[in-house]
């Protein structure tokens, strides 16, 4: 997969690229929730764009340095991700996605009002600075690798996570609550634990893109985004490490290529939700383990 | 693991330079970036594409040996998707020059896009004065009007005949508080008062709870600082909720011919606004309205589809001048030269990249007036284009100098 | 007149009249999700776009058929109900015996397209739909001049609301209904065909949102997206009320309908937010909903 990452600039438009790659880090950690604790968030896009929000802002008002207002987007995502984990966690299923849908929701409204948001203008001409005060970031194929390595390091601390105890508890719980708890774990604490984490990635995503695409907009924070990701994680494979990364690769792909279409793109996303949840469950990562019989 | 990211960082230290291609300038493709699904693709649309298309064919591209391309896309009023498209044209589809672009916020994104990567961006669509003002960009050229000069028109007219007292019903975005702000300022100016403003998101449905507070205020006028379908929705449900019959008036601050025929005159008759074209003024308009129509289902051109039109045949002059399509260099060709077509006759373009032609206050006929369909305007006035837009000075623009 | 906290009485009973209107949709809706997801356990997603398609009805009969609004409001819901029922008997059914998130998004993926398909076909900035003739003009009430057409939205929405309660809490009809929810099986060993009851109930629920839209359209323009942002705010009023509360969802929808027109008034900026503050606030205190069943 890095192999490609490396490579693959060099023939596709970079930009298409970074896009797929920081939706690629959205997606795998929205994966973490749902595929490895069982929770189904609908309002994950709450936390890609306040990061943003919180990125742009620190960029162009305060004029923070890149990797600052990357570490900003980050810890407002993960403090929105403790506030509203800790209300959504006391719910199961069903309640537990309404719950996020609708706490999503009030802060897309907020992101409206707010004034530094600028409503419906969005955040525009976010500096993308130098990274370090080292390397130029406006130089298209710099600020590839940094993405890359961004992505990278998501990746890697999710990859981590998953096969680590703390990741075996999350499965434990996963599959029966009521057994963990029997076993002295806390779950809500551990849930809560990786909802943050979750929503502390998704924050690193959203500040990343921001800086990309030095825009920071109420797309972003809308709930067809939260909805888009969960296509992504579901037609990638649901609860496999690289299905999200392909699902991601494969929606943006899509969307670009039906842009021309206009509304069909919503159609088409559609429709792959619906042969998904009917035929196709296991997405295409996982089919694809599930024939050379290798966990991916 | 540790293998693959050492790898990583080494490619990442090794790629500092540049990468962008080369664009080929075999090729002068012009980008119409619009609204083509939603409130305002009436106005602009596939009727903007098709304005550019007559502008290509009327120049002549073909018989002057200019390979001319025209390729189009729809921003949905989203900024992000404006401005991605914007860079992927700019990009990686070659394009040189993007033209239309309505909805404020979209076009201030495009306008930023556009001075990174030195191309041109001839503003038709959007109303914002800001583009000639704070955000003003030597790749940028405002076309057809901008909230100035509606303000100085219509809010001008509107105070001077005893509407001293406003409440506005403003859309929640960049145009919408240009407008409103702009408005404001003719208003207060001239002894009035504003009574009360309201926000609505963009593409609203319904208008009763903003008309219903409008009521409430009792100001004579009520200002809608919005456009297209949120406009005709506006004064639509102000019947509904008698607001005219009231004793309160309602003044469309952005009117298009589109929105008349829209709302029908039986609605629409007796509403003052500002245009800077109208496809009935004289036989050189009338002439292209009529080759217009025809090919666009009878739909009769806005100032919008006109100023594409004007806009795209001056940019291919200053082109075949310059022997080049560098962004800023057409720009400054443009500026330097004065314009003349068919359809806002002769006019010029500042340095801060304002074009200056008259403008003209209409008012909408009554039913029995109007001999035929799309006959809906009579002119009350004519402002001569020296007072029609912003002086000069005014702008705080960075690029006139002092 | 005096005002009341510093706002004059005609903004406040005019908003409070917009606030009852706007609580007549949202009741409306959250009783066909109420309906549906008390008995299938599934959340229709696709009830906003259900919503919209009673809308489109609407226009399609007036526009090709010739039809006006009082067919539109028999014949709409019931072309949409079977479209339902179509949709309930290939797709959903498949998905009873899986966790429930899957329901989701199948009706979430089945909305994408409905919503994709009509703003292709259609654009995105509405089409016009008159206001039946028999129900133009209005009333000057004094403080503000009512629409008649927004006063029937308000009188019939009641009405069908407290019929469609009449019917499942208070007939055999009904009885059949709510038994089947708790024990489907048991139901079925009476003899009762359970698996159509649930069909026709999917579609009944569906009815009412087709027949919500036709009433929306005169209103709120006809527009492929008018179920899309409506559909969150009615899960959140389908939440406060107690997902299997039949009342429960007609109370909190007129009731949350009222709140918003109230907030608009005095503090408009948190209009759009009340609802999901006051879904978060019951969600902590009491999680089953105001009216719901623990479960």
């Amino acid at each position: 997969m890095v192999l490609f990452f490396v490579v693959a600039p060099f023939g596709v438009y970079p930009v298409f690229l970074m896009k797929a790659l920081c939706f690629g880090l959205f997606a795998c950690a929205f994966n973490l929730l749902i595929g490895y604790v069982g929770l189904l968030s609908f309002g994950h896009a709450a936390y890609l764009g306040s990061a943003g929000y919180a990125t742009a802002h620190a960029a162009k008002v305060w004029g923070w340095p890149p990797e600052a207002a990357i570490v900003a987007g980050v810890a407002v995502a993960a403090v929105l991700g403790l506030l509203i984990g800790a209300i959504a966690i006391r719910r199961q299923g069903i309640y537990f996605a309404m719950t996020t849908l609708a706490l999503a929701q009030m802060i897309f409204f907020f992101c409206v009002q707010a004034p530094f948001t600028h409503g419906e203008d969005g955040i525009q001409g976010v500096p993308r600075g130098r990274l370090f005060g080292l390397l130029d970031l406006n130089q298209t194929l710099t600020l590839y690798f940094v993405v890359l390595a961004i992505f990278l390091i998501g990746f890697l601390v999710i990859y981590r996570a998953i096969h680590s105890p703390f990741g075996q508890v999350l499965k434990a719980i996963r599959e029966n609550e009521p057994r963990a708890l029997s076993l002295g774990y806390k779950a809500d604490h551990y849930k809560l634990i990786a909802f943050v984490l979750s929503t502390a990635l998704v924050g690193l995503a959203g500040a990343t893109k921001a800086l990309v695409f030095q825009l920071a907009s109420l797309t972003d924070v809308h709930w067809t985004m939260s909805g888009e990701v969960v296509l992504m994680t579901l037609l990638g494979g649901l609860g496999t490490v690289f299905g999200p990364v392909v699902g991601a690769f494969i929606v943006i792909a899509l969307e670009n290529y039906l842009a021309q279409l206009g509304a069909w793109v919503t159609v088409v996303q559609g429709a792959i939700f619906v042969v998904c949840v009917l035929t196709f469950r296991r997405g295409v990562v996982g089919e694809l383990a599930r024939l050379i019989r290798r966990p991916l | 693991m540790t293998f693959r990211i050492a790898l990583v960082l080494a490619a990442m230290l090794l790629a500092a330079g540049p990468a962008a291609a080369e664009v080929s300038d075999g090729v002068v493709k012009i980008g119409v970036l619009n609204d083509q699904s939603s409130l305002y693709a009436d106005l602009t649309g596939q009727g903007s594409v098709l304005a550019a298309r007559m502008a290509v064919e009327d120049y002549g591209a073909v018989a002057k040996g200019l390979k001319v391309e025209i390729i189009f896309a729809d921003h949905q009023n989203k900024a992000d998707v404006g401005s991605a498209i914007a860079r992927q044209w700019y990009d990686a589809d070659k394009v040189d020059v993007i033209v239309d672009v309505p909805n404020s916020a979209v076009a201030l994104a495009v306008n930023q896009v556009t001075r990174d990567k030195g191309k041109a961006f001839l503003v038709s669509g959007a109303a914002t004065s800001d583009l000639t003002g704070k955000a003003c960009s030597p790749n940028t050229i405002h076309w057809t009007y901008d909230t100035w000069a509606l303000a100085n028109g219509t809010g001008n007219a509107i105070v001077k005949t005893g509407g001293d007292t406003w409440f506005f019903i403003t859309a929640d975005y960049a145009f919408g508080h240009a407008l409103e702000r702009d408005v404001e300022a003719v208003v207060l100016k001239n002894g009035g008062k504003v009574l009360g403003k309201v926000r609505h998101p963009l593409n609203t449905a319904d208008f009763s709870s903003f008309l219903l507070q409008a009521q409430a205020s009792k100001a004579k006028i009520i200002g809608l600082a919005n456009a297209g379908g949120d406009t005709t929705n506006a004064i639509k449900q102000a019947a509904e909720f008698g607001i005219v019959r009231g004793g309160q008036n309602l003044a469309g601050l952005l009117i298009f011919i589109t929105d008349v025929h829209a709302l029908g005159l039986p609605t629409a008759q007796g509403l003052i606004f500002t245009e800077t074209f109208y496809w009935d003024m004289n036989d050189k308009t009338r002439a292209f309205a009529k080759k217009f129509a025809e090919r666009n289902r009878d739909i009769h051109p806005t100032m919008v589809h006109a100023g594409v039109y004007s806009s795209v045949l001056h940019y291919l002059k200053a082109v075949e001048a310059l022997k080049s399509d560098e962004g800023i260099k057409v720009i400054e060709k443009m500026k330097a030269t004065p314009t003349d077509d068919p359809l806002f006759g002769k006019g010029t373009i500042r340095a801060d990249g304002r074009k200056i032609h008259p403008a003209y206050l209409f008012e909408v006929k009554k039913p029995a007036e109007s001999k035929a369909p799309w006959d809906y305007y009579k002119l009350r006035a004519t402002i001569p284009a020296e007072q029609a837009f912003r002086p000069l000075d005014q702008g705080d623009c960075p690029l006139v100098k002092k | 007149m005096i005002p009341l906290l510093g706002i004059p009485p005609q903004a406040l009973f005019g908003q409070l009249l917009i606030g009852l209107i706007n609580g007549s949709f949202y009741a409306l809706l959250s009783l066909g999700l109420a309906v549906i997801f008390g008995l299938l356990n599934i959340i229709n997603f696709t009830h906003g776009a259900q919503y919209m398609m009673g809308a489109f009805a609407a226009w399609f009969l007036l526009q090709y058929a010739g039809l006006g609004y009082w067919w539109a409001l028999i014949v709409a819901p019931i072309v949409v109900g079977i479209v339902g029922i179509v949709l309930e008997r290939t797709m959903l059914k498949r998905l009873y015996q899986l966790d429930h998130l899957y329901g989701l998004l199948l009706t979430f993926g089945l909305a994408l397209i409905l919503q994709g398909l009509f703003r292709n076909q259609y654009g995105s900035s509405g089409l016009p739909y008159a206001i039946p003739p028999q129900l133009a003009g209005g009333h000057n009430l004094g403080f503000m001049v009512l629409p008649n057409y927004r006063a029937w939205v308000i009188g019939f929405s009641l009405t069908v609301c407290l019929g469609t309660w009449f019917v499942i809490e208070r007939t055999r009809l009904g009885s059949y209904l709510r038994a089947a929810t708790e024990n489907p099986a048991l139901v079925q060993a009476f003899g009762i065909n359970v698996p159509r009851m649930i069909t026709l109930t999917y579609g009944f629920g569906v009815a009412l949102a087709a027949l919500a839209g036709v009433m929306a359209a005169p209103i709120y323009q006809v527009n492929p997206l008018m179920g899309s942002d409506l559909i969150v705010v009615v899960f959140a009023v389908v939440v406060i009320g107690g997902m299997g509360s039949i009342m429960g969802s007609i109370l909190t929808g007129f009731g949350l309908g009222v709140i918003e027109g109230l907030t608009k008034v005095f503090y408009p900026e948190a209009s759009n937010t009340v609802i999901f503050v006051i879904m978060a606030l019951v969600l902590l205190v009491k999680p089953a909903g105001l009216f719901g069943r623990a479960q």
